[in-house]
């Protein structure tokens, strides 16, 4: 049943060094400021699951929190290359990083499977794909009944699955709306669920089909008003586009990187 | 249209919207393929079906997004599903016309690389010191193409034509064109055709029949064969009946022109609330 907490309890209840953990947000609600906060509290040695892994990884690697990412598009999306990510798998700084990489559609089953309580996820991938070498958690397997040759990958179960949604009611009930990407079955796949909301509200206003999470499926709420941004959240403020353009000079070397973790995450205004 | 200016980037644009036909079902790629994807929608194919694979479905951006899944998209779509659903029901289950992808490297069978530069390749200067575990340039990584390639029921491809970007093997098929080989494709019937079409800068090339192997079909205006054959890293063949693109037209270039100044516009005073 959700808790309702401040984000730093939260992140001090929730994580702990050596967990597996899933922040979801595809390019909408990226839980920025929950990330801020596990680096604030600076966990280490996280495998960090995450589709696109983009700004928000960029500043866990480079702050030294991660020893393991899974995911399967790792970028600056309509800028560039994640520098942070780059310099810690071609250069161990600040420390080494192993990778698994995917493509979307199979992270997509695989938390999908996640969700539904099952060990694996089959679907029509990989055909031809050299990541099926490099990768020796997709594996090959044939139809029973048609004998088509298919992909399966392991399904992710994370211990901590973190997102950030538009609102929540004051019983924990929780709302997401717009592109709402892979965030149910993180939620559902995840053994501890924190989510972060822009705000409280009496009467959720959702309709029949929308994309609720009940108190009961998640675990600890947190208010965090702008908890998305440079990321955006559908009704309450955009993308902030420019800020995506300038983290490519801010990460681009250590030096401005690490200044910028000392004065915007330790020691200033970041969420 | 004759005598206005436009330039080799607007000219592959134009050409890539072309290649996209009106009503048919288009799953985007971002990049090159989203600006051609809604140029065609604003031009000569209004009635097209865009798809992003952040869930949007019929969307209809007023400005070009920067990325997969800005508020633009799903706010001018006409539903919005979820990742899962996308990539099962709606690509997987056959419901996707065309994939229009880019690509960091193409080789002479059509496939892919977006995931890391190796250089493993002696005309590249093989040192054998690369590999997926040491690149010598990390890419993205393959995102959805994988499956947007094989599921589709057929593939189209832009990019700029240079000897860095056409090689005669990738260092990594992340996607398949049509293999190693340019056979893997066959007897594989659950699967989409590949590749039919990629669209330069300089030229359109299309997959040979039989052999799969890309050959030049048509030069743009005022390209030389000789710029294509330098600008490629196999030694290309060029159609018998070799044609030259038609020019982009008046309107083409103006709607295209008005679609990238609204964007710049949108994209440079965004500021988070």
């Amino acid at each position: 049943m959700a808790v309702f907490t401040t984000l730093s309890q939260a992140i001090a209840d929730g994580v702990r060094d050596g967990h597996t953990i899933a922040l979801e947000g595809f390019t909408h609600l990226i839980p920025f400021a929950a990330g801020h906060e596990i680096i604030r509290q600076q966990r280490r040695n996280l495998t960090l699951i995450r589709m696109t892994p983009d700004l928000i990884y960029d500043q866990l690697v480079g702050a030294g929190c991660v020893s393991k990412l899974v995911f399967s598009w790792g970028g600056n999306p309509g800028v560039g290359s994640l520098h942070r990510v780059r310099d810690a798998i071609e250069h161990s700084y600040p420390r080494p990083v192993e990778i698994e990489e995917h493509s979307h559609a199979a992270m997509a089953n695989a938390y999908e499977a996640g969700a539904s309580g099952l060990p694996m996820a089959v679907f029509r991938g990989y055909v031809g794909s050299d990541l099926k070498d490099v990768n020796p958690n997709i594996k090959t397997i044939f139809c029973p009944f048609t004998g088509e040759e298919l992909a399966a990958v392991p399904a992710i179960k994370p211990d901590i699955g973190i997102i950030h949604a538009q609102k929540a009611d004051k019983a924990g009930n929780v709302l997401l709306e717009g592109i709402v990407g892979v965030q149910k079955e993180v939620a559902l796949s995840s053994r501890h669920c924190i989510v972060t909301v822009e705000e409280i509200v009496d009467d959720l206003g959702a309709g029949p089909n929308s994309c609720v999470l009940p108190a009961w499926s998640v675990d600890a709420i947190a208010t965090v008003p702008g908890g998305a941004s440079p990321s955006y959240a559908q009704g309450y403020y955009p993308r902030n586009n420019s800020y995506y353009k300038e983290w490519d000079g801010i990460s681009r070397s250590r030096e401005t990187f690490n200044k910028w973790l000392d004065e915007q995450v330790f020691n200033g205004d970041a969420l | 249209m004759s005598t206005e200016q436009y330039s080799a980037a607007e000219m592959m644009t134009i050409t890539a919207a072309r290649a996209l036909h009106n009503g048919s079902t288009c799953f985007v790629g971002i990049g090159l393929p989203s600006e051609a994807a809604n140029l065609a929608r604003l031009s000569h194919a209004p009635d097209i079906t865009l798809i992003y694979e952040s869930g949007t479905i019929e969307t209809k951006p007023r400005v070009l997004p920067l990325s997969i899944g800005d508020g633009e998209l799903c706010e001018s779509a006409l539903t919005t599903v979820s990742v899962p659903e996308m990539f099962r029901y709606w690509l997987q289950g056959g419901h996707i016309d065309v994939g229009f992808l880019g690509t960091a490297q193409i080789d002479r069978y059509a496939n892919l690389n977006t995931t890391v530069i190796a250089a493993n390749h002696p005309a590249e200067g093989a040192d054998g010191a690369h590999s997926y575990a040491n690149p010598k340039v990390r890419l993205p990584g393959g995102g959805g193409a994988p499956e947007i390639s094989t599921n589709a029921k057929e593939v189209i491809v832009t990019l700029k034509h240079s000897v860095r970007t056409f090689v005669k093997d990738v260092d990594f098929v992340t996607t398949l064109g049509f293999g190693r080989d340019g056979q893997a494709r066959r007897g594989r019937k659950t699967i989409g055709k590949g590749p039919v079409m990629v669209i330069t800068d300089l030229c359109i090339l299309r997959p040979e029949p039989e052999t799969n192997e890309l050959i030049v079909v048509s030069l743009h205006p005022g390209v030389t064969r000789e710029q294509v054959t330098e600008a490629t890293g196999w030694d290309v063949r060029f159609a018998d009946a070799l044609q030259t693109t038609d020019l982009p037209s008046q309107r083409e270039i103006e709607v295209l022109r008005e679609l990238k100044r609204v964007t710049a516009e949108a994209h440079n005073k965004t500021e988070s609330a």
